[in-house]
């Protein structure tokens, strides 16, 4: 196990490369910009007749998913395959009470058989980091999704969505739209946005699906969305699961979607080009009218492409930082007098 | 056994005496302070200068996991690590298994402990069978056994009829009911303080009112039913003001705080380091400043390990998966003298809040340091550093102080007159 050193995060190297991505918080905007523009290169690959570059070729990605995944996952698969990577997908179930064992035992032995890295969702708040930092710290960890902590490849790809729609962020006003509480989703994107420079972020929805001291991200708050939706470039919707109606968080959904969902009339006091979208699946006349989401306004399936080249950007520049730091790590081993 | 302790620097928070002394200690008590009783010939001299010699420390909270958690902590391991906290007397949570409700469990648990002899341990009982908030137990049974008090843990009643029957039955024996006011309803599923930290990590909230509704709650009802009451565990400043209101208003109500409440706050979680789980959370610094001052007034008379020792597995998980607690009751002094550096307490006071205060609180023959009480002192050295973890005897090593370089170290516990812990 090695400690998480204070002064250098612990998903960097030491030459401050990723070599894990856990989250984006502590990440510069240099990196974060880097990220885009590998992903904006990997763009091309995927309109080429061979979809294929060799960045990984021989390397093994395991995803290993402790909580179902249609769209990550099959997107994470295709960016380590698109990168000639070897890939493994393990649909984890999670039994309540050895959760924690299952996670551990489970890690630890695909890294016997040799992965290189692993993308991981769970359904803990800290998963990513727990096993980063306890389980395998030698194998470059990709968080793809844990708890409603951090969804980070989610956030970057909803960066590359604005970014090549709408230039850049410097004179971006976004709306983050629902249900924030429960989202990893919007908790990356807050921070991404803060990060790349966005001087309006703006976050709508009733107090029951806000978390406490949301002012920490330079957010505006809005509980109601006429006022939230005016005069935005972008718009986020969120997605609203349908449990949150029996803890008595809501009401009900019909109560939800008039109070917070996005139709035509609504999206019509943004601005006349803003975007709309939504990280998916997508519920029909809960969050959003079927004209806003299948609309001329709407990226929602641009942000499933930019979703590959997103992570096939994470994929190898984490790979490559891991990669490194192992050398360093055994060079200066080797260094040590015996 | 009689033995001399020469030029100890002797604090009694109880008295008041704090000067240098020789200490005179016969038959397992103190026999004199200051001059030598009539033809005492000491068998041994505890060459003691430059060091203090305080009584021996009282921690209202200790969990010794026996019987039941054995992986755990056992009776012998957790309180020979109390031993070299400077700790004499300890009282044991009703939370093993089976639970602490029957006089069997109570007298195995005391047969244990003699056995070991480390410290002495005072049980506190299950205010309810099996903590199930339904059932009262046996608590005269309990306490004809060695009992002295009951509480119910975090568990909640079924009722607030049922909690207000179970008072007003223990009211009923003049007996002490340890309270840890926390709502389940307002902390079902939560990990952390709800606030910015909590919000950041994507843990779910235990909002203040968690504790302060219910401590609300119980205070109406100790107040009705008249009885002792100590509320354990103390969280936030909020519900510390509370405790002081209602002494204010004269209710026979004490109250302790975990160590770590007073030194630690939510910020720890920034890397979900699964050392810092702990249940009631830890909550904000303006909290943590606010149990500090609770702790100086008096309002809180009483400082606690809250001793939680657990196998490695148990920590080692993502966080919310994870069982709460930090082992810490073999720091105690050191981890405690390191609020008199930082200058939040002075060293008597921090001393009585760690004897004659949880002593008193409930009602304990134990935290006095004069003639005619009982030998159970601490002697430690003021200018000498305690690396934490440096030996370690709890089978529990979940504690986030380890490797932290603390003030003062433990020489010398002695109990009932004979050394229990050495350095």
């Amino acid at each position: 196990m090695t400690p998480n050193d204070a002064k250098r995060p612990l998903q960097l190297n030491d030459q401050g490369q990723l070599r894990h991505f856990l989250s984006l918080d502590g990440l510069s905007r240099e990196l974060l910009t880097e990220i885009l523009d590998t992903a904006d290169s990997f763009l091309e690959v995927g309109t080429r007749a061979v979809k294929k570059v060799p960045l990984l070729r021989g390397k093994t990605v395991c995803n290993v998913f402790f909580e179902n995944s249609t769209r990550t996952r099959t997107t994470f698969e295709m960016a380590a395959q698109r990168l000639s990577a070897d890939v493994i997908t393990l649909n984890v179930s999670t039994s309540s009470t050895s959760k924690g064992e299952t996670l551990f035992d489970t890690l630890r032995n695909l890294e016997a058989m040799a992965a290189d890295m692993f993308v991981v969702r769970h359904a803990d708040s800290g998963a990513a980091h727990f096993i980063a930092e306890h389980v395998c710290p030698d194998v470059a960890v990709i968080n793809g999704g844990d708890g409603r902590h951090a969804h980070p490849t989610q956030g970057m790809l909803d960066m590359l969505t604005i970014r090549r729609h709408k230039g850049g962020f410097e004179n971006l006003s976004v709306a983050i739209v629902g249900d924030v509480l429960h989202s990893r989703v919007a908790r990356s994107d807050m921070l991404a946005l803060r990060t790349l420079g966005c001087p309006d972020i703006r976050v709508i929805g009733p107090k029951t699906l806000l978390p406490a001291s949301l002012e920490q991200y330079g957010v505006r708050v809005f509980h109601d969305l006429a006022e939230g939706l005016r005069d935005v470039d972008v718009v986020i919707m969120l997605r609203l699961q349908r449990e949150r109606m029996q803890g008595g968080l809501l009401p009900s959904q019909g109560e939800f979607y008039r109070l917070y969902g996005l139709n035509t009339t609504r999206l019509a006091l943004a601005k006349p080009d803003a975007i709309v979208m939504h990280p998916g699946p997508i519920n029909r006349g809960v969050e959003i009218e079927s004209a806003v989401a299948d609309g001329a306004q709407s990226v929602i399936l641009n942000q499933v492409t930019y979703g590959i080249a997103v992570r096939m950007a994470v994929l190898s520049m984490a790979m490559s930082g891991q990669t490194a730091q192992r050398q360093l790590t055994s060079e200066s081993a080797s260094e040590e007098p015996n | 056994m009689r033995i001399r302790i020469l030029g100890a620097r002797v604090i009694d928070p109880a008295s008041g005496l704090d000067q240098v002394a020789d200490l005179y200690l016969a038959d397992g008590r103190i026999a004199a302070v200051g001059t030598a009783p009539a033809a005492f010939e000491a068998e041994q001299t505890l060459d003691a200068r430059g060091l203090i010699a305080a009584p021996g420390l009282v921690d209202l909270s200790v969990a010794l996991r026996e019987p039941g958690y054995s992986r755990k902590g056992n009776i012998a391991s957790e309180t020979r690590a109390a031993a070299a906290g400077g700790v004499t007397s300890l009282c044991c949570p009703p939370l093993t298994k089976p639970v602490l409700d029957t006089p069997a469990v109570a007298e195995l648990i005391l047969d244990r402990a003699r056995e070991a002899g480390h410290a002495k341990v005072f049980p506190v009982g299950a205010l309810s069978r099996e903590l199930a908030g339904e059932q009262l137990a046996e608590l005269v049974a309990l306490r004809d056994t060695g009992c002295v008090a009951f509480g119910n843990g975090l568990a909640s009643f079924a009722s607030h009829r049922n909690l207000r029957r179970a008072l007003e039955y223990a009211a009923t024996f003049d007996l002490t009911v340890v309270f840890h006011s926390q709502d389940a309803a307002l902390a079902e599923d939560g990990l952390a303080h709800e606030g910015p930290m909590a919000s950041f990590l994507g843990l779910a909230g235990i909002p203040e009112t968690a504790e302060t509704v219910a401590l609300a709650r119980d205070l109406l009802l100790v107040e009705q039913a008249g009885v002792r009451a100590h509320f354990s565990q103390l969280s936030s400043a909020r519900g510390a003001q509370m405790i002081a209101e209602a002494q204010a208003r004269g209710l026979p109500v004490t109250a302790d705080v975990a160590l770590y409440q007073l030194i630690l706050t939510d910020e720890a979680l920034a890397d979900f380091s699964s050392l810092y789980h702990v249940q009631p959370p830890l909550r904000s610094r303006a909290d943590r400043d606010g149990l500090r001052e609770a702790v100086k007034n008096g309002t809180i008379q009483a400082i606690a390990s809250h001793h939680q020792p657990h196998e490695p597995d148990a920590k080692l998980a993502p966080f919310g998966a994870t069982e709460p607690g930090i082992s810490s009751v073999e720091l105690l002094l050191p981890l405690a003298l390191s609020l008199v550096q930082e200058g939040v307490l002075d060293l008597p006071t921090l001393l009585a809040r760690l004897t004659h205060g949880p002593a008193q609180a409930l009602r304990l023959p134990a935290g006095r340091l004069a003639a005619g009480a009982p030998a159970d002192l601490v002697l430690f050295d003021p200018q000498a550093a305690t690396l934490a973890g440096e030996h370690w005897l709890s089978k529990g090593r979940n504690c986030p102080f380890i490797g932290h370089v603390l003030p003062g170290a433990v020489r010398y516990t002695l109990l009932d007159g004979r050394i229990s812990y050495q350095a």
